[in-house]
């Protein structure tokens, strides 16, 4: 029996029971679909979360005062951490791979001009800030490059900020009071949008000095340092703990490169899209005992043609064969479609839900394919062995 | 020619021993036309499978055309079943998703014929058997006669040299039932071998030579002359 002839006799048999074979074929269909569908999401979701945090450069180090850690006996006068100040941060400066260094603060304040008064989120950040992070200015310019220790009075507006409290009006040069102290509008940063419900444009950019001041803290929130691209990570770090070490007189910091908070989220969303994609592999499951169910009833149903195949000459291999066949068929057939039907429900929900991010991962989708003709196979192994372990007599006998 | 020495076949039935075949030995030469008779039970049909390479014998031997068959492989049996064996039974055993035309096929296709040769020999049976008209035909929508006729078609497209045929008109009325038994004995006439079972004496007297089984064993064994 050739290939083709195999076929042939498969497809007969497929067609015969039309309406089963579409109906088991389409849990197997909704089950790739499923997967495909929930992994484009997953892997759009993925995708747009990296960006999202990708987009303020990805060769930052950040530094944060205290570190977790176990001591034998009590901690007593060592056991409280130090804290950043802006010596810490200029003592930095000059680290081999360092581009830009910026002190941080940041907290909540009533900002008030010309009779209107917004609570906004307030930043101490230094004058290389924009720079560092790919922030544009919009309007007029960032925090001059001052002494550190004691700059200016001058306050950059977020956008959101600046329309709230000027409308379209010019704030160039505009007295601002963030706190109980008085700033001048010097610039306006470009609008940057939302991140995880941060609104980056309902805000307002002081020197981190005066932020001290305004919030009435001593130390920093954390130093952050944008190093030479291409510079190894390892010995930003180690520069940057063997300055601050020679400072504190030991280790009473953490330094977290982004890179490290990026592969610790891409992990995150990785693990999210994999419980995603089981969850599809539960209704492919589903669709899979279907088939199996078919398979037996296929079997069962054609005992007295499997002792007629026997008596004509067809081997037990033959038989096993034609069976298999058939589930796989079945099932590739349903993946086909599932594949159909995924991709362009995908499709259709990136055309019409603009900022949904869907991606279709083509590995995944692949892996469907070849998972969906295992099902196939594995769903026919068994009720193939018995179709060919029938004995032909008996098998004859049945009506 | 078909050669049985000494066959026993026991079926265990719950735990009842049954010696459907009880060391019987038979010669059947080419060419010849044997009826198989006897009351249900008496091992006939067993015979015809044991025959037909169905089934295995528990001890003995079974030679065809010379050579011991009992000892080959399942693949080899399946082998000469395919090129020397045609079956035709009672219930027809038709595909009943395939055509007529197709179900006559299915031996051509498990042996591997190429398609051009399979047309033209489906072809030439379609009309030997004056199924013509009925080729695009289901199983469902021809009369028994008609499904016989199909069935007998297949038994003998891949030219067997044996024809076995258990009870063959038993779900044919009796005028049927007749024009079946011409066409199978007409493919006697053409030389081949031709071994029916059947429970009808006047079925079992059309053969030359009869065969009465009871309790697995032959009870007679004599030529007949047909009348």
């Amino acid at each position: 029996m050739n290939t083709i002839d195999t076929f042939h006799f498969v497809f007969r048999s497929l067609t015969a029971h039309r309406l089963r074979t579409i109906l088991s074929a389409s849990g197997i269909a909704i089950g790739i679909a499923a997967v495909i569908l929930l992994t484009s999401i997953g892997e759009g979701v993925q995708r747009f979360v990296l960006s999202e945090f990708t987009q303020f450069g990805t060769n930052i180090v950040t530094i944060t005062p205290g570190k977790v850690s176990t001591h034998g006996g009590s901690l007593g006068a060592i056991g409280s951490a130090r804290l950043l100040t802006i010596e810490d941060a200029i003592a930095l400066k000059h680290s081999r791979y360092t581009q830009y260094t910026n002190a941080s603060v940041m907290g909540n304040a009533e900002i008030r001009t010309q009779g209107r008064s917004r609570r906004v989120t307030v930043y101490g950040q230094g004058p290389d800030f924009s720079r560092a992070f790919n922030m544009q200015v919009g309007i007029g310019q960032f925090l001059p490059d001052d002494d550190p220790r004691n700059p200016r009075a001058y306050v950059v507006l977020g956008s959101k900020a600046h329309t709230e409290l000027f409308g379209g009006d010019n704030p160039l040069g505009a007295i601002l009071q963030v706190g109980g102290s008085r700033f001048r509008v010097i610039g306006v940063m470009a609008s940057k949008g939302q991140i995880l419900d941060f609104d980056l444009d309902d805000t307002v950019f002081i020197p981190t000095m005066r932020a001290l001041e305004v919030f009435n803290r001593e130390g920093l929130m954390e130093i952050n340092i944008a190093y030479q691209p291409g510079a190894p990570v390892e010995a930003v770090v180690d520069d940057i703990k063997r300055v601050l070490v020679a400072r504190h007189g030991r280790e009473d910091f953490t330094v977290i490169p982004q890179q490290q908070m990026l592969s610790t989220m891409s992990t995150v969303l990785n693990v999210l899209k994999f419980a995603v994609a089981a969850l599809g592999g539960i209704s492919l499951l589903v669709g899979a005992v279907g088939m199996v169910t078919l398979m037996h009833i296929a079997v069962a149903e054609r005992v007295a043609e499997i002792g007629l195949l026997t008596a004509l000459g067809a081997t037990r291999t033959r038989i096993r064969i034609l069976f298999l066949m058939e589930s796989t068929a079945l099932s590739t057939l349903g993946g086909l479609a599932g594949l159909m039907i995924g991709a362009g429900v995908a499709w259709l929900l990136k055309l019409l839900v603009s900022n949904l991010p869907v991606n279709i991962p083509w590995d995944y989708v692949l892996g469907a394919l070849a998972l969906s003709v295992l099902i196939g196979l594995a769903a026919g192994v068994i009720p193939a062995m018995r179709a060919a372990k029938l004995n032909p007599v008996d098998a004859l006998r049945t009506e | 020619m078909i050669d049985l020495t000494a066959i026993t076949r026991i079926f265990h039935m719950g735990d009842q021993v049954v010696r459907a075949l009880d060391d019987v030995s038979v010669r059947i030469s080419s060419g010849e036309y044997v009826s198989i008779m006897g009351p249900s039970g008496s091992g006939k049909s067993t015979l015809l499978n044991i025959i037909g390479l169905l089934d295995k014998p528990n001890s003995g031997n079974y030679a065809l055309d010379g050579k011991n068959v009992t000892a080959l492989s399942e693949n080899e049996q399946a082998q000469i079943r395919r090129e020397k064996i045609g079956f035709v039974f009672q219930t027809f055993h038709l595909v009943p998703r395939l055509t007529a035309a197709e179900n006559i096929e299915l031996p051509l296709i498990l042996g591997g014929i190429p398609p051009k040769d399979r047309c033209l020999r489906v072809d030439a049976a379609l009309l030997a058997f004056e199924l013509q008209d009925r080729a695009q035909h289901r199983p469902a929508e021809l009369s028994g006669g008609q499904r016989q006729r199909v069935a007998i078609a297949r038994a003998t497209i891949m030219q067997p040299t044996v024809i076995l045929a258990d009870e063959p008109t038993g779900n044919l009325d009796h005028h049927i039932g007749g024009e079946v038994m011409s066409l199978l004995e007409k493919l006697y006439e053409s030389g081949t071998t031709l071994i029916v079972v059947t429970h009808d004496r006047e079925l079992g007297a059309r053969a030359h030579r009869q065969i009465i089984m009871r309790d697995g064993k032959i009870l007679t064994d004599q030529a007949n002359d047909p009348a």
